[in-house]
């Protein structure tokens, strides 16, 4: 630091003495440091909110979480409650929504990626998804409500239209996933397919599905970890809060996790604001949350065997 | 030869079935859209003729199940509008700054482990939040502010805001990485502090993407349901702004949660009241989605090109 050190005031003509420029860098040092340890605060803010919150409910749910709750059905009593009926519901509906949402997600990345390069009619659907991608996830219940029930006469809550609406729910995150993983296989891989000979899709098939699986199982398994957490666009279709009975087919009625939660968070009686509910949302986040953990696990894998490639 | 033929034109026709095939996955979100807009209208129109659309837009009474029934969406809107600016207000601040320590100031250990964790904020289900803004945050609250009903704004947002958190600050984050290193270098060699760097030259060289991020996370919190339904009260009424005390610690009802009370009562399928679900879903809908274009407009326009 010498003595020609001039600071910012420069500009406005004034030129300080050493001592005062020294001052005002201290100053904005100071100014710095402050402006530092707030960001981390910020960064930081939302992450220990939740630890706290997620330590109190598994707190909470300790005493409550166990096999008679898994293994029953939801009773007024908070000592036989259980989350049986909505944790087959969830994973029923959420298997479906896998077995759908993963082929129409995977073939409509295929033709924006594969078939339809740089085409106009492939920007149209790019917006739309992203568009789609935006919309509330409530709105998403009415059509479910106005199209399946209303239109096609579908019952009421029933497995099949919870699982039509919710694809419709993640395919915008589906496919965009896959496109990523889609994109990220090299054409020299595609050239040399076709140079031996493979038609289009014999060279998707045995090239580029193969290489881009794990990119898109990971996105897909994303996708189902948020529809497992959906509750207003079920609530929309008319899903039961509350079901004594799992769903024994796809045609049944069905309550699901987030569903049950939400009816309880409702029930005055200390044993279920403090307990009963708890458990039942340890359950979903256990589930939630183990789904996100396959997820950047497979991600992690799949990266570092591209890096040694 | 005649078998060759027959193979090739067998494997033809495969690659234009397949092809097709594709494309009607592809159209299915075009016929999503469509779809969406077409229910959403449908029973509106029915909607519109029952109710007149003057007192949709103007009435300030929302009482779609008890007697005199009244369709006025303004104190759905003032409740979506009072939680959403609440909201924001506890999400941007915390949402910029993170995304400026993340792009500014962390190292890329604490970075590769920071963005995950951020992440997982926005993947805990809102009726979750819900549960924790009624059961957790407001009684804490309550013990300082003791004023604080039961139901109110100000927990719904702080749960909310924090879900909204990831959002902003990885699209921000995105934007701020855009900035190429020479401006900074060419602004620290003029002596200014890291600090002044990163206030003077990199959020302003990245605020299209940073104020499309605030847009967007604005429309995620006017299409935010359970939260808000459940912490926030259902009591339809038009919020008085310049009163903190009404506007943070009073309920109200937002569109979203008007509409899963509807969604849950024994309202049947061909009542006004069942369809004036769709009116309400119609306009947040537009809302939404004009808050979405927005965002991604002034992301494209005013993006600085390097």
């Amino acid at each position: 630091m010498s003595e020609m050190q001039l600071t910012m005031n420069e500009s406005k003509g004034t030129v300080l003495s050493s001592s005062e420029a020294k001052d005002n860098i201290k100053k904005e040092k100071v100014k710095g440091i402050i402006f530092q340890i707030m960001c981390v605060i910020a960064a930081l803010f939302g992450i220990v909110s939740l630890g706290a919150l997620l330590m109190y409910v598994i707190y909470e749910a300790a005493g409550w979480l166990d096999w008679q709750f898994i293994s029953s059905s939801p009773s007024r009593f908070a000592e036989k409650a259980g989350v049986l009926p909505p944790l087959v519901g969830s994973s029923f509906v959420i298997a479906l929504v896998a077995l759908f949402s993963l082929p129409l997600g995977v073939g409509s990345a295929i033709y924006l990626e594969e078939y339809s390069k740089q085409s106009y009619l492939r920007r149209f659907i790019e917006i739309n998804i992203a568009n789609l991608a935006g919309v509330p996830s409530i709105v998403y219940g009415l059509l479910g409500l106005g199209l399946f029930v209303s239109t096609f006469n579908l019952p009421h809550g029933i497995v099949l239209v919870g699982a039509f609406t919710l694809t419709l729910r993640v395919l915008p995150i589906v496919i965009v996933s896959s496109q990523e993983a889609i994109k990220a296989v090299p054409d020299l891989q595609r050239h040399a397919s076709l140079g031996l000979g493979a038609t289009r899709w014999q060279m998707i098939r045995t090239v580029v599905l193969p290489e881009a699986m794990p990119g898109v199982l990971t996105g897909t398994i994303i996708a189902l970890a948020n529809a497992m957490g959906e509750t207003a666009p079920l609530i929309m279709i008319g899903a039961a809060t509350t079901m004594f009975t799992p769903p024994h087919g796809i045609m049944s009625s069905f309550s699901a996790l987030p569903l049950q939660i939400y009816a309880w968070s409702d029930f005055p009686q200390s044993e279920f604001q403090h307990g009963v509910t708890p458990a039942a949302i340890v359950v979903l986040l256990v589930i939630i949350l183990s789904l996100n953990g396959i997820a950047i696990y497979a991600r992690n894998k799949f990266y570092q065997r591209n890096r040694q490639k | 030869m005649d078998l060759d033929i027959h193979k090739q034109f067998r494997v033809d026709i495969k690659e234009h079935i397949v092809r097709y095939i594709f494309f009607s996955f592809a159209f299915l979100s075009v016929i999503t859209t469509v779809g969406i807009v077409i229910v959403l209208l449908t029973d509106s129109v029915i909607f519109f003729s029952e109710v007149s659309i003057v007192e949709f837009f103007t009435s300030t009474r929302w009482s779609p199940t008890i007697k005199p029934v009244e369709f006025g969406v303004l104190p759905l809107i003032s409740g979506t509008l009072t939680f959403t600016l609440v909201t924001s207000l506890i999400a941007i601040p915390a949402g910029l700054l993170a995304a400026i320590y993340l792009s500014e100031y962390a190292d890329e250990r604490v970075r590769s482990v920071l963005k995950p964790t951020l992440e997982v904020l926005a993947g805990i289900p809102t009726v979750v939040y819900g549960y924790f803004a009624l059961v957790y945050i407001t009684p804490m609250l309550k013990s300082f502010i003791p004023q604080m009903s039961t139901f109110n704004v100000l927990s719904a947002s702080i749960v909310v805001g924090i879900m909204i958190i990831p959002t902003i600050a990885s699209i921000s984050e995105d934007a701020m990485r855009a900035v190429p290193n020479t401006l900074r270098h060419a602004a620290f060699g003029l002596g200014v502090t890291k600090f002044q760097v990163t206030t003077t030259v990199v959020v302003p060289a990245a605020l299209s993407g940073i104020v499309s991020s605030f847009i967007l996370g604005m429309s995620r919190a006017i299409g935010e349901t359970m939260a808000v339904t459940i912490a926030g009260g259902n009591l339809s009424r038009m919020v008085n702004w310049l009163k903190p005390g009404d506007t943070l610690f009073e309920p109200v009802q937002t569109m979203t949660a008007a509409m899963v009370e509807i969604g849950i009562s024994d309202v049947t399928g061909d009542s006004v009241a069942y369809r004036s679900l769709f009116a309400v879903g119609l306009t947040l809908f537009l809302m939404t989605m004009v808050l979405n274009m927005v965002s991604q407009y002034i992301k494209r326009k005013y993006r600085e090109k390097y």
